[in-house]
């Protein structure tokens, strides 16, 4: 690895201060499981690591049911799987919180890190855009809120500009019937980056199954994650049955554009997203239905 | 460059203090500068779980933490698994059951099994191997060793019955 | 049974104590190649070509000289140039340039990760940082990476040197050799056989999966003598090959064994040793290097990929008639697969009587293969088994009954060699048949169930072996064969058999190349078998000097001694028997210290057969199998240590699997290797894998005073063909290449299905 001088700001004030400073030659460290990787292969040579686990925003989460979940980008996944709210009301994130790695990965990465490593393949991103989550970015010249189907511009490229640190994720309160789920496919049980991955959230009207909300998101088919915007305008207004969810696997399969690689052929890609699709979504409307009678 | 940073730490048990580069994993920090080669270098991408060491009672690959990272934390590593006088359950039973072939994975999977029954003393086969997915090993096909850590938590919780 | 030492059951061999290293393994005290330090010791790295095939016009090392903390940088110029020619290194004949060239490249760079400098630095860091500064000046060459691209006509030439037999003196080619093995009449036998299938299989380069990469610390002494600390196989290998790349002789070279982390017959040859010695003569200093992961696998030995033609033909009595195969091996960048294996082992569990095999050794633009885990045999089974699989379906019989009727007995004529001594291979068809495995029903969709066996030759060659009596009647064994598995623990095991020993009383000791006597490799499942033999032998020679003692003592002659279930006694009154512990303490007065002593050139080997049964699940929508339930049975003759043999039978099954599901190099179209790292080169982890049931079998081998039989490569053969066979009982669909991943099952599977993806669709669920 290349000579790199290590900060550990307490503050998201001292920590956009540094990396403002300091500009591409910073890159903030959290969970390391992306980063030091990148480091030691030379794919970015920062001379500033900035390590943004002792800031305790960051770290924290919040759950309520006026406010919803205020997620610290810099809580690891292990954390999310052990918090009983959010096994509870946002299973999807959870479950895709608990596929990343081993538990000595989970341990260490975040899904803030996740979402800015921009790798299309993320796991908690599609279950984030599927929770119509939100991205809080801190900058010097102030803060803004990013959709996070918006956040990833390319593979490994945001919408973060130099300076900027994203702090927390705000995601709505779900509704008494709703629920979400994650369903990723790879070839082994666990270890592997996701081939294809697909978070789906749905709402449904009470005692009707007809379907009020819904989205879909794709991970490792595209440049970046995708949010399957049509298969929101095909779901809304009717009954979740199966007709329904094969016309939402089909636009899903339409929005996808995966590209062969080591991990798998567009083809493959393509015929994986439907079958995922149609599962993840009667997961989340299993779930929501259950949710109706237990929340 | 940045010069070699002071970090002090809790070890094993001991309060430490080590000096190192900023650039330098945990795992160089163990093995390089403190000698304590138990744990193992075997990818350096988190993906093989040999270099798997305890901190702040979560196991972690200490190949993807920065050593300067140790600073005010607890470690444990194998070398710190042995109680004064004899073995820890979980290294006797793996000798019993012969769960070794030719050792290099067992550092960490050692550590990585005592985390999960830190946590749940109870696993099932199904939870013993999910907790043990980071933890490649190439020889034994893990059989043995998932019987030995099914042997441990059964052993451990006779223990605490009893006590 | 074979014949115990006393006439009774053994009271040592078979059982199942702790091994001896086991404390300083589950401890993190035990020394492995890379956690030696020694005082002044510097750090190396290696320069590895970015390209697949390219002429090297150009090495600039001065930049990296000058960086603060480099101490030396060498390249071939520092080797000496060594000749295109064969020469025998130990046992092994090696080509003495190739050998040279694969440690550092000279003129051209053959695949991508080819070393071709290395540093040595005040710290692994700034070695790295200076290896972005050499400078090397490439003229790119048009790689070629399959055989069937390298056999072509015109294909670019990897060694210009490179010639063989059947195309002449003349010829530039990639076919380092062309084998055939013979038997009958094959055309004639086709023409009458009631069923034929015939198929073409490929199998993708696979490796080892070692989870310790390479490592070796060298220390070059002013007096021109040199140490050798590292993982290896073989520190005689080591000792002589290191010795032929540095232009030394071989007596000046000494080859340390750390513990090792994983071998699996990748860690036989030599990557980093002559580098570390190399190194350490130009800095002064102790020199460490090790790999790091993607040097592993871009650079060490993976094994064969290949394509196999195999035609089989049978009467509808289910007797096999005839095999006609056409098999291809990469053998990497310079010649040396293991198609001659792959070639001798293919049908060899079976009795056919007309037999056509051509097997071609083919250069391409991959790492040089290495030896994997009874090389050449999973890929040749893999089509073997799964073609006999389709033929006992045609005929209705059992897959096992199958083979039982045409398995190789005692006299079966090999492919190559003399007739089968006793085998055990139709045991381990039964041990599969009575198994708690076989006899379960198994139910629900898209699951199924596949049986494959293998054989494996297994080697003898050379071991040495001494046995030393101490004072207090303990005794240590020392050994030249590295233990990768817990042979260490089978060796005083066997000490303590014969001397009537504890096994706590005795302590084996693995040597370096001055204090033991040469010994081949660990590998081709020789150490329980040679190594064993060697102790055995050293341990009855100490029995005969202890006779030789009390003789003195008892005023007896030697051959008036008796030595039983570890005492010595003689008739005579007064005359009370002697254990070893009681003669200890006289071994002074009587004539000084016992060394018993013993070297073996194992010759009468037993070969080793393998089956395998698989329960398989297979998700139709994704093409994803889970392994359901796993069964390996194994002929082992003796097993020493229960539960080591067990280990060894999962272990090769693991990989097995592995092979079969989802392990292959993935090249692009320049030849640079995308899945250099744990992430994409996908090896089975604990969640992926059931428990691995096991059957040993023990029919011992004649010839060797405990009928042992080799153990640890066979069980990795069978596998690959048993999971194509279960996934076809499964969802019926026949898979003829390896590894039979996800994407390429679905396709096979929708193909099956009449190819419309929207029908499958409807259907999935």
């Amino acid at each position: 690895m290349h000579a790199i001088n290590y900060e550990a700001p307490k503050t998201v004030e001292d920590a956009v201060k540094l990396l403002a400073a300091h500009g591409e030659k910073a890159r903030p460290i959290c969970g390391g499981t992306d980063l030091i990787i990148q480091l030691r292969a030379g794919v970015r040579r920062p001379e500033y690591v900035v390590d943004i686990k002792n800031i305790a925003e960051m770290r924290r989460i919040a759950f309520s049911m006026q406010h919803g979940l205020r997620l610290g980008a810099a809580v690891p996944c292990i954390e999310i799987y052990e918090n009983g709210d959010m096994r509870k009301y946002y299973p999807g994130l959870t479950e895709a919180a608990h596929l990343i790695g081993s538990l000595q990965i989970q341990s260490r990465a975040s899904v803030g890190g996740n979402l800015c490593n921009g790798s299309p393949a993320a796991d908690t991103t599609p279950a984030l855009i599927a929770l119509g989550a939100q991205a809080r970015v801190v900058g010097p010249k102030g803060e803004r809120m990013v959709p996070v189907e918006d956040f990833c511009t390319a593979p490994g490229r945001t919408v973060l500009q130099p300076g900027e640190l994203l702090v927390e994720f705000h995601v709505p309160t779900p509704s008494p019937h709703s629920s979400d789920a994650y369903l990723r496919f790879i070839p082994r049980n666990e270890m592997d980056i996701a081939v294809v991955g697909v978070g789906a959230s749905v709402t449904l009207e009470l005692g009707e199954d007809r379907c009020t909300e819904a989205r879909v998101a794709l991970a490792a088919v595209g440049p970046t994650p995708i949010f399957v915007k049509e298969a929101s305008q095909a779901l809304v207004g009717k009954k979740l049955d199966d007709a329904a969810i094969e016309r939402a696997a089909q636009l899903a399969t339409a929005a996808s554009s995966p590209i062969d690689d080591m991990r798998g052929t567009a083809e493959y890609r393509r015929h994986v997203v439907g079958v995922l699709t149609r599962r993840c979504l009667a997961k989340a409307a299993e779930r929501a239905r259950e949710a109706t009678q237990s929340r | 460059m940045a010069k070699k940073t002071v970090v002090e730490t809790i070890l094993n048990g001991e309060s430490i203090e080590f000096l190192c580069e900023p650039r330098q994993s945990l795992l160089e920090a163990l093995r390089d500068v403190l000698e304590l080669t138990g744990s193992k270098e075997g990818c350096l991408t988190g993906d093989c779980g040999a270099c798997t060491v305890i901190v702040n009672g979560r196991a972690l690959c200490s190949c993807l933490m920065l050593a300067v990272e140790a600073e005010g934390k607890t470690i444990e590593t194998v070398e710190g698994l042995a109680p004064a006088d004899g073995l820890h359950v979980l290294q006797q039973k793996f000798l019993e059951h012969a769960s070794l072939q030719c050792g290099i994975c067992t550092p960490g999977v050692l550590m990585s099994s005592k985390a999960l029954l830190d946590h749940n003393p109870n696993p099932t086969e199904a939870d013993i191997r999910y907790a043990l997915a980071g933890n490649l090993c190439r020889c034994t096909g893990y059989d043995k060793i998932v019987k030995a850590v099914m042997d441990a938590a059964k052993s451990l919780s006779t223990r605490a019955r009893a006590a | 049974m074979a014949a115990s030492t006393n006439g009774h059951g053994y009271r040592v061999i078979g059982t199942r104590p702790v091994r001896h290293d086991g404390v300083d393994k589950v401890t993190g005290r035990a020394k492995y190649g890379a956690d030696y330090a020694f005082p002044g010791m510097l750090f190396g790295r290696v320069l590895r070509s970015p390209y697949a095939h390219a002429v090297i016009k150009s090495i600039n090392v001065k930049k990296a000289l000058a960086l603060p903390g480099v101490k030396a940088v060498v390249t071939a110029d520092d080797l000496p140039e060594l000749p295109d020619r064969m020469e025998a290194a130990g046992e092994l004949p090696v080509n003495l340039a190739h050998l040279s060239q694969n440690i550092l490249a000279r003129r051209k760079v053959l695949y991508d990760g080819h070393a071709i400098a290395a540093v040595a630095a005040t710290s692994p860091h700034i070695a790295e940082e200076a290896l972005r500064l050499i400078e090397v000046d490439y003229e790119v060459l048009p790689p070629v990476m399959t055989v069937e691209d390298a056999m072509k006509p015109g294909a670019p030439i990897l060694l210009p040197g490179l010639r063989n037999k059947e195309d002449g003196p003349d010829k530039q080619t990639n076919v380092a050799s062309h084998i055939q093995f013979k038997r009958g009449d094959v055309a004639e036998a086709f023409k009458s056989a009631d069923y034929v299938v015939e198929r073409e299989f490929k199998t993708a380069m696979v490796h080892q999966g070692y989870i310790e990469p390479h490592n070796a610390v060298g220390i070059y002494n002013a007096d021109g003598h040199a140490t050798i600390y590292c993982s290896t196989q073989g520190t005689f290998v080591v000792r002589s090959l290191s010795a032929l790349v540095l232009g030394m002789p071989e007596g000046k070279i000494k080859a340390v064994p750390a513990e090792i982390g994983g071998g699996f017959g990748g860690k036989t040859t030599i990557y980093l040793e002559p580098l570390s010695v190399l190194l350490s003569k130009k800095t002064g200093h102790p020199v460490k290097l090790t790999m790091n992961r993607a040097e592993v696998l871009r650079a060490t030995g993976p094994t064969s990929g290949s394509t196999i033609r195999c035609k089989l033909a049978c009467g509808k009595d289910g007797k096999l008639i005839a095999a006609e195969i056409r098999m291809a091996y990469e053998a990497g960048a310079f010649p040396g697969s293991p198609v001659g294996a792959g070639a001798m082992t293919i049908v060899a569990p079976y009795n056919i009587p007309n037999l056509l095999i051509d097997a071609y050794d083919v250069v391409v633009n991959r790492p040089k293969t290495a030896a994997y885990r009874a090389p050449g045999a999973s890929n040749a089974a893999y089509a073997s088994e799964t073609i006999i699989d389709e033929l006992a379906e045609k005929c209705g019989i059992d897959p096992c009954d199958f083979r039982i009727m045409n398995g190789a007995k005692e006299g079966t004529a090999q492919t190559a060699g003399p007739p089968y001594k006793r085998i055990g291979f139709i045991e381990t068809l039964e041990a599969i048949k009575n198994s708690p495995h076989y006899k379960s029903k198994l139910e629900g969709a898209n699951r199924g169930r596949g049986v494959a066996s293998g054989f494996w030759f297994n080697v003898g060659l050379q071991s040495s072996a001494m046995v030393n009596i101490h004072t207090d009647g303990t005794a240590s064994v020392v050994i030249g064969s590295v233990d990768i598995g817990g042979t260490r623990a089978a060796q005083a095991m066997i000490a303590a058999e014969v001397l009537g020993l504890d096994i706590n009383d005795v302590r084996p000791l693995v040597a370096d190349t001055d204090s033991i006597g040469h010994t081949d490799v660990t590998g081709g499942s020789r150490t329980a078998f040679a190594t064993g033999w060697a102790v055995y032998e050293a341990s009855q020679d100490a029995v005969r000097q202890l006779k030789e003692r009390a003789a003195k003592l008892w005023e007896k002659k030697p051959e008036e001694v008796a030595f039983n279930n570890g005492e010595l006694s003689a008739q005579g009154d007064g005359l009370k028997p002697m254990t070893v512990k009681d003669m200890a303490p006289r071994l002074a007065r009587t004539g000084g210290p016992i060394t018993g002593r013993a070297t073996v050139n194992a010759r009468s080997v037993g070969p080793a057969f393998a089956t395998t049964c698989v329960d398989v699940e297979v998700d139709p929508d994704t093409g994803k199998v889970q392994i359901l339930r796993a069964t390996c049975s194994q002929d082992v003759g003796k097993a020493i240590h229960p539960a080591y043999v067990e280990g060894q039978m999962q272990g090769g099954t693991a990989q097995g699997i592995g092979w079969a599901l989802n392990e292959e190099y993935f090249y692009d179209e320049k030849g640079i290797l995308r899945n250099s790292g744990l992430l994409d080169y996908r090896m089975p982890t604990c969640l992926d894998l059931p428990q691995i049931e096991t059957a040993i079998v023990e029919v011992p081998t004649p010839g060797h005073p405990l009928g042992i039989r080799g153990v640890g490569e066979v069980s990795i053969v069978p596998p690959p063909a048993a999971v194509a066979n279960a996934i076809y009982h499964a969802v019926g669909v026949r898979m003829t290449e390896l590894p039979m991943s996800p994407p390429r099952l679905l396709k096979a599977i929708l193909k099956k299905h009449g190819g419309a993806e929207s029908q499958a669709a409807a259907a999935g669920r």
